[in-house]
């Protein structure tokens, strides 16, 4: 186990560098800040002093590897717009997106898995193929209209929940959060389903067709003969060997939802990296883009260590194979 | 096979023919209702089995051999259904039992093995786990005096250090391993029926054996009657006290092991039976019967072997009844080998 923690740990440093070059690159090429940033009246001394202060005067590649020693100290760069580390300013919003992505995990699986184990076990019912066809819808609407919507029919006909903000906050175990709070809670309601109602739609589609698969399998039957009850049946023998896949994926894609989480916050102004991330690429703020770029990144790869352990625990096929590696 | 043979010639058993047979299958059609015609896989069978008896239920693939034994335990999932017959265990009947009933008696009263040893226990579920559940839903008894008492099957069935396989996971042992477990799994709850779907079938001939002669022994020991599916009649003619060969979703003969063996009645046992290479047929070419199963969809009126049977006639397009030809032997045929067999 501890060598292929270690293997995977320097897999991950070396994807963490590629793709610092590749997001501070592409990031270079596209649009020149300075314009955005400088008073159009302002004279060639000025724009000039404004570019050394920056750093953007220097060849590319001096740039990079200044970059590169910053981020082994945590240094970003400052924010052109804010003037604040970029890091502290993504920091400060990524509890708002977190708690926001961890709701919609959490809709995900509660609704998920359920609805799925439903739709697997009574295929030929009315209920499991009004399931399936409403999880198509899940798949194929798009997040902002279906955002929309959501604004329209429950923030402004109905007038049950609001749609804008993330409410108040609460300050539990030093996590401050909106999740601690009924307003905060009334808040997220929307937004944490909207994010989550794509991922419910494949938690559905996982968990019915490993289902399907597994009613099949001898194991069931041979549980059956045993005598066992159905709820235990259903609720050990088989949710245990579905689970594999559908944690495997849910853990995956929890990566998504944060992505994911930059329409969201936009449409419902939801103070999180996501809004951040857009207001940014609108004025060209370089560090703060790269810098949420490089969070991500390092997001998607610890999020795949954390996969890679549950699975192991789950699957215990897996653990031996581990050992002897 | 000395020890078999024993067995078989074991005057106990005669003696169990006063005691009520343990379980009775009278006329049971299991048919499954697909969307291109009902499949009749079990056609009005009928056979019984006495305390601590092995019954060998032989056939191929698809005679209903296994249906015949999901039928019995109620698991027969739609669009499967037992159409007709009964079922009676110890006097009861299964057929006509609500679902709680039969939950009850499965893996309790009546417990099965299942064919493939690899596929039959929860890959994510340890051993320990699998077995103690196995008891806890059939008897109040606490977490270790369960574990306890798998750890004294798992003994039973001869498997090496089982205080360590109980902690193990089903993909670290072996098939021979796995189908002990899942035979210890069976002789759990003393059950008085096992029935035992070709659980040899996946294993190594030297495993195959000692699995056989383990069950065997169980068997007696214990008083459990046992059902036997096979496809192979060289494994039955071991172990079992009497066999009841299957054809297409019917019985078509019943008798003595022996008497079966050695003086088949029905024109498909002989097949069978001339199929099965042997030392004194060295070096010759082995008998086939000519043909293949029939589709079971459709299946003609009449007798279901008679396109592959030598001895066919016009009769044979009405369906023999069941006729007891000689003590013992009942057999569904119009143009029985009796001549030879009485010679």
């Amino acid at each position: 186990m501890s060598e292929f923690m270690i293997r995977r740990f320097f897999q991950s440093a070396i994807v963490i560098l590629a793709m610092s070059a590749i997001v501070f690159f592409g990031v270079n090429v596209v649009g020149d800040p300075v314009d955005m940033l400088i008073n159009p009246e302002a004279d060639q001394a000025d724009i000039e002093a404004t570019i050394r202060a920056l750093g953007l005067d220097r060849p590319i590649g001096e740039q990079y590897l200044f970059f590169l020693k910053g981020i082994w100290v945590g240094d970003f760069g400052k924010s052109f717009i804010f003037g604040q580390p970029a890091l502290q300013l993504i920091l400060q919003r990524m509890p708002a997106t977190m708690e926001l992505a961890f709701a919609a995990l959490f809709l995900s699986i509660i609704i998920g898995i359920p609805l799925g184990l439903f739709a697997g076990l009574k295929p030929e019912s009315k209920v499991s193929k009004g399931i399936m066809a409403s999880s198509i819808m899940g798949f194929s609407l798009p997040t902002f209209w279906v955002g929309l919507m959501m604004i329209i029919i429950f923030a402004v006909e109905l007038g049950w929940l609001p749609s804008t903000g993330r409410g108040d906050t609460a300050t539990f175990l030093g996590i401050t959060s909106s999740l601690f709070t009924l307003d905060g809670l009334s808040h997220v309601c929307l937004p944490a389903f909207n994010l989550a109602l794509l991922k419910i739609s494949l938690v559905v589609r996982l968990t019915r067709a490993g289902t399907r698969e597994a009613v099949h399998q001898d194991y069931i039957k041979f549980a059956r003969a045993k005598g066992l009850s159905n709820r235990r049946i259903v609720g050990v023998h088989l949710l245990k060997n579905i689970l594999i896949p559908v944690v495997t994926v849910i853990g995956l894609e929890f990566g998504s939802l944060i992505a994911f989480s930059v329409v969201t916050e936009t449409i419902f102004a939801w103070p999180g990296m996501g809004k951040l991330l857009i207001e940014s690429i609108l004025v060209l703020d370089r560090p703060v883009i790269v810098a949420y770029l490089m969070i991500i990144v390092a997001l998607f790869v610890f999020i795949n260590l954390v996969v890679d352990i549950v699975y192991s625990l789950l699957d215990p096929r897996v653990r031996l194979r581990d050992q002897g590696a | 096979m000395t020890a078999v043979d024993e067995t078989m010639e074991n005057p106990e058993i005669q003696r169990d023919d006063e005691t009520a047979p343990t379980l009775v299958v009278e006329n049971l059609k299991t048919h499954f209702f697909t969307r291109i015609g009902a499949v009749k896989a079990v056609d009005d069978v009928s056979f019984s089995v006495k305390t601590g008896e092995i019954l060998g239920l032989a056939g191929e693939s698809g005679s209903g051999k296994s249906i015949t034994g999901f039928s019995i335990l109620g698991l027969i999932d739609p669009p499967g259904r037992v159409v007709s017959g009964a079922i009676r265990f110890k006097g009861e009947d299964l057929v006509t039992a609500t679902p709680e009933r039969l939950q009850d008696l499965r893996g309790n009263r009546i417990a099965m093995i299942f064919q493939d040893p690899m596929m039959t226990l929860n890959p994510v579920l340890r051993i320990d786990t699998q077995m103690i559940e196995a008891i806890q839903a059939h008897r109040k008894m606490d977490k270790k005096a369960a574990r306890q008492r798998a750890y004294d099957a798992l003994e039973m069935t001869g498997i090496p250090s089982p205080g360590e396989r109980l902690n193990a996971y089903p993909h670290q042992l072996s098939g021979g391993m796995r189908q002990r477990v899942a035979i210890a799994i069976a002789f759990l709850n003393e059950p008085d029926l096992i029935i035992a779907d070709e659980p040899t079938t996946a294993l190594d001939v030297t495993i195959q054996a000692q699995i056989l002669h383990e069950a065997q022994a169980l068997c007696k020991r214990t008083g459990t009657a046992m059902i036997w599916i096979t496809h192979d009649l060289a494994v039955v003619a071991g172990l079992a006290d009497r066999i009841a060969v299957m054809y297409a979703g019917r019985i078509v003969e019943t008798g003595v092991t022996d008497d079966v063996i050695d003086k088949p009645l029905h024109p498909y046992s002989v097949g069978l039976l001339g199929s099965v290479p042997s030392a004194n047929k060295r070096g010759e070419r082995l008998n086939q019967i000519p043909g293949m199963t029939p589709n079971l969809i459709g299946l003609p009126p009449g007798c279901a072997f008679k396109a592959r049977c030598p001895r066919a006639s016009d009769q044979c397009d009405a369906t023999p009844e069941v006729s007891e030809l000689l003590p013992g032997r009942k057999i569904r045929c119009h143009h029985p080998h009796f001549e030879e067999a009485a010679q």
